[in-house]
């Protein structure tokens, strides 16, 4: 009997579920999922639009490459290096703050901690990346610079230096938890393979396991410095005002956040060609963090290992 | 390629039973187990093992699934130190020296104890890097390239590798994959190898080729072998240890002999009722 029907005719196989059902649960589902990238597009459409009225006085290479940045006080001046170097000198303090010290506490974690200890910390670690980053940004004024001055009496109190030391200890967190998850996702059997040829804990850990989790490690520090370069509430408060084009840590300088927040709070009108800067750096900002980003995901595709 | 070759040609089967040099008393003793227990937390794993494992042999470890052979074996590398909670009571002597005196390094002796596992495990690397590594981690100072050819070719992996030394290990096949692990694990000269059902992972031609390859290392290095297969333990060992499972759920060690005794006339009644399947 394979007969499709039963004996008074009616289908075997009915949808249970009225068709309108399934079809507005789907719609809702990609209404959800499209709120997101609508709002992505959103932000660059309007962007592009109010940078593009900046960009029609200012020519984009006398921006890109400008060594001098005055769009209030005369003389004018529209080059942005100076804010990108700002942006670069903190992140890169940040980075090699977080760094080091996040991939050591992810195999700390992840290799030597017992899982006592690691069910303790892990938690906090995740709690400290909750922390409103304008109590780092407090932390970085009042209590790094001083310290920091008894030692280098240079310093002013607005500096690269803390607010990138403060940056990066605000993301090791990031890098530590991500990093300690491509750890833990090393097979078992590499490390018993490495143990029972004679290696110490930290062979294993230097050579096999970090290796391994290579690609994973590599995405950690690249969220976490994309994470660095967009953060403002710190640098505004610690930083400093001034735009610079410097790689002394001990001046104040400007990142391209904190002068957006600048510009913003003041009271230039909207539509001018000084509040029009602010697309115009925001675009720039929002290409370097898209940068690396896409980086960082052809860095995991490239170099992801499979195990097997 | 040679594997396929080498295996689909033996006209024999290797031989049952018969191997070139039977146990005798005189040979020296590698390993010296004496009253071992091994605790999982308060679990007791396994109670109370005595055996003496000899020089240049094969020893098979029997037994139904949770009977404590692997646990037994990975006493002998110390490997249950990286389980926490693991407690291992009792002495293991290998040549005199007890490994769980507190003056020995594990990390050190591992090196002289080698193991290979039940499913390959090779690194994410090189051939090449993969049989450096053991020399690497032991501080090796002699000629590398040399050291890693002489692993490959006791492996005998050396002819199908020595031309893609450069080439990620994951890309070999899976009996080339376990070879290349066996090469690790010589790789720094320990005097015994451990072998955790090296073959159950794999086809029986590359079982064959393994078992092959068993025969021909137990001339300068001690293998003791975990199987699951019991005629695999009846072609490729020289003794034989049976161990059963207790209702508490402790292994133990039932019966201990030269292969050949163990499976026409073994002394105990389990044992025969194991070998010949009556009971699992």
């Amino acid at each position: 009997m394979s007969d499709p029907t039963t004996d008074d005719g009616e289908p075997r196989f009915r949808r249970r579920s009225k068709t309108w059902e399934g079809g507005a649960v789907k719609w809702l589902f990609l209404a959800c999922a499209l709120v997101s990238i609508l709002t992505t597009v959103g932000i660059l459409v309007s962007l592009v639009i109010n940078a593009w009225g900046f960009f029609t006085e200012i020519p984009i290479w006398d921006y890109l490459f400008g060594t001098r940045w005055s769009p209030i006080l005369k003389p004018r001046d529209y080059g942005v290096l100076p804010l990108v170097s700002g942006t670069l000198l903190v992140t890169l303090i940040g980075a090699l703050v977080a760094v080091p010290i996040g991939l050591a506490s992810a195999i700390f974690l992840s290799e030597y901690a017992p899982d006592r200890l690691r069910r303790i910390i892990k938690p906090v670690l995740e709690i400290l990346g909750g922390i409103p980053t304008v109590v780092y940004g407090y932390f970085a004024l009042t209590w790094v610079t001083p310290q920091i001055q008894k030692i280098l009496p240079d310093l002013l109190v607005f500096n690269a230096l803390s607010a990138g030391l403060v940056l990066g200890l605000m993301i090791i967190p990031m890098v530590s938890s991500l990093s300690e998850d491509a750890m833990l996702a090393v097979p078992r059997s590499l490390k018993q393979a490495a143990y029972a040829l004679g290696a110490t804990r930290l062979e294993v850990s230097i050579s096999i396991v970090v290796p391994a989790a290579l690609s994973g490690v590599i995405a950690a520090c690249i969220i976490g410095i994309s994470r660095a370069i967009g953060e403002t509430m710190l640098v505004t408060i610690a930083a400093g005002a001034t735009p610079k084009l410097t790689l002394n840590p001990l001046e104040s300088i400007q990142t391209m956040t904190a002068y957006i927040v600048q510009l913003s709070l003041g009271e230039t009108p909207h539509g001018s060609l000084e509040f029009n800067t602010i697309f115009a750096v925001g675009l720039l900002l929002f290409f370097m963090t898209l940068v690396m980003n896409v980086g960082g995901h052809y860095v995991v595709r490239r170099w992801g290992l499979r195990y097997e | 390629m040679t594997e396929t070759r080498e295996g689909l040609d033996a006209p024999t089967v290797p031989k049952l039973f018969v191997n070139e040099h039977t146990a005798s008393d005189e040979s020296n003793t590698v390993i010296d187990v004496n009253k071992l227990d091994v605790h999982y937390g308060t679990f007791c794993a396994v109670r109370g093992v005595s055996m003496k494992i000899k020089e240049n042999r094969v020893t098979a470890f029997i037994g139904p699934s949770g009977c404590g052979k692997s646990t037994v074996l990975r006493c002998f590398n110390r490997m249950n130190d990286l389980i926490p909670g693991a407690r291992v009571t009792g002495e293991i002597n290998f040549f005199g020296q007890d490994l769980y005196a507190a003056e020995v390094d594990p990390t050190e002796m591992r090196s002289r104890v080698g193991m290979v596992f039940q499913k390959p495990n090779p690194f994410p690397k090189s051939i090449y890097d993969n049989v450096a590594f053991g020399l690497k981690v032991n501080g090796y100072t002699g000629n590398y390239p040399d050291a890693v050819e002489r692993s490959l070719k006791r492996a005998a992996l050396w002819g199908e590798v020595k031309d893609r030394l450069k080439e990620n290990a994951l890309q070999l096949s899976g009996g080339q994959q376990q070879r290349l692990c066996i090469a690790r694990a010589l790789a720094p000269e320990p005097e015994v190898l451990l072998m955790d059902e090296p073959a159950s992972a794999l086809d029986p031609i590359s079982t064959l080729a393994i078992e092959q390859l068993i025969n021909d290392l137990c001339k300068d290095v001690s293998i003791i072998i975990v199987t699951h297969n019991m005629q695999q333990a009846a072609r490729v060992s020289h003794e034989t240890a049976f161990f059963m499972v207790n209702d508490d759920r402790a292994g133990y060690l039932v019966e201990f002999d030269d292969t050949s005794k163990i499976f026409t006339n073994p002394n105990d009644e389990r044992t025969e009722a194991y070998i010949t399947g009556r009971f699992s």
